[in-house]
């Protein structure tokens, strides 16, 4: 015998689970969980409700986001799902998961500083190649293939990489 | 056959709103042409990328606005459906690119003052204001260190980029005291604690701008004679071209989405 809050939390779980797969257009190898992107999922009346964040202000990528999480719970049996998006708190890079960090890095991309501090929003702290861990490496371009990155080279292993920007 | 322009109930919290969301689309789309004219590919990145940052702030004040004013007009209803007296951006942003230096000394005189805008606005007692105010405030960060670093290069570089980069200071100038201006709607708000006062940012503004120019070997004018009214709807014949193609689409089909 399941009782009602039981119910209702694995209810719930479902629900995050659904949401949480989404992948992030622009870099498939993260979650919207990952991210910390996905705020919360509640029950309103008979449908659920997803709270995400935006990252960037320009990030084409919510829109998407958006589409999917709704796409995932429908698969998942939830009929009508909503998503909403939250401004407030504000989404920064110290949001996301040691997974993610380490999900990043393993793709090639030299994952923010935990402490998106001033000085690290401003590059004075080393970012480390994510091919050989060398942290002689320099800065190529403050802006990259999307508003979320930038690139940068290793000195040691001579190959450009992708750094996500602090944020 | 044209759209008709819709009318915005301009309460001072709209206009607010309305006037920095203005700001950023029109120095927005302003970078946007540089998409696939930039002096090289990582600078091509760089201009699409800011100019990425500027239209999502402006997009979230739109929204705002929208919401504020509770009628039907959404974010793009704001952005391409009104007449240019409605614009309420500074005349700076709508400021031709010109070349390269016109286009970074543009952008330096207004992210220097963004970054401190941005940072001092993380306070107001709007909380969806303040929320946009900390994501603008890192975005207006990387966007002043880049065009600090170019402004360097280019005051301290050769004798025609110096030349170039100063003809720019100086004829931009005139357009940098309207960031300080704030009309009695806007004191309004600044005493509920909704808004700062930008004049209060001034001094820090002006020390920015000084040590990048002391390394850039270039020199702040002294003139204090300044332009204004594009807070008021009183723009350029620059902005009636820019609009004519921002709009374009909207025009020709209305209530056209992707
Ligand atoms: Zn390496």
């Amino acid at each position: 015998m399941v009782s009602v809050l039981d119910r209702d939390s694995e209810l719930r779980r479902r629900a995050w689970d659904a949401a949480a797969s989404v992948v992030d257009p622009e870099i498939p190898v993260l979650t919207i969980a990952d991210l910390g992107v996905l705020r919360d999922v509640v029950f309103a009346g008979d449908h659920v409700e997803v709270a995400i964040t935006p990252t960037y202000s320009g990030c084409p990528a919510m829109n998407m986001i958006s589409l999917e999480i709704e796409v995932a719970l429908e698969r998942a049996g939830f009929r009508r799902p909503k998503v909403r998006t939250v401004l407030s708190p504000a989404w920064t890079t110290d949001w996301m998961t040691e997974e993610g960090r380490q999900k990043l890095r393993a793709y090639g991309i030299a994952p923010p500083q935990a402490s998106s501090s001033r000085r690290a929003l401003f590059g004075e702290q080393a970012v480390a190649c994510p091919q050989c861990g060398s942290e002689n490496t320099e800065l190529l371009s403050e802006f990259g293939s999307t508003s979320c990155k930038a690139l940068w080279r290793c000195k040691s292993c001579r190959e450009p990489f992708d750094y996500f920007k602090c944020h | 056959m044209a759209t008709a322009n819709i009318q915005v109930s301009e309460t001072p919290l709209v206009l607010y709103a309305l006037r920095r969301a203005d700001d950023a689309l029109i120095l927005g789309h302003r970078l946007s042409e540089w998409c696939g004219h930039a002096p090289m590919l990582e600078e091509d990145m760089a201009l699409s990328n800011i100019a990425l940052d500027l239209i999502g702030q402006a997009r979230e004040l739109y929204t705002y606005a929208s919401k504020v004013e509770g009628k039907d007009n959404d974010e793009d209803k704001l952005a391409y459906l009104r007449d240019i007296r409605q614009y309420r951006n500074l005349l700076l942003v709508e400021q031709p690119n010109g070349d390269f230096a016109q286009t970074l000394v543009r952008q330096f005189f207004y992210s220097a003052f963004a970054d401190l805008y941005w940072r001092a606005m993380m306070n107001s007692r709007d909380t969806t204001l303040a929320a946009i105010a900390a994501k603008s405030e890192k975005e207006s960060a990387y966007h002043l260190r880049h065009a600090s670093e170019w402004l360097i290069r280019l005051g301290d570089g050769t004798d025609e980029s110096h030349a170039r980069a100063q003809a720019a200071i100086d004829h931009l100038w005139a357009f940098t005291g309207e960031m300080f201006a704030v009309d009695d709607g806007e004191r309004a708000l600044i005493h509920a604690g909704i808004a700062i006062d930008p004049g209060t940012l001034r001094g820090r503004w002006l020390q920015t701008l000084s040590n990048v120019a002391s390394e850039a070997t270039l020199v702040l004018p002294e003139n204090d004679w300044m332009q204004q009214g594009g807070r008021t709807g009183r723009h350029s014949e620059h902005l009636g071209h820019l609009l004519s193609e921002l709009q374009s689409m909207q025009r020709t089909f209305p209530g056209l989405t992707w």
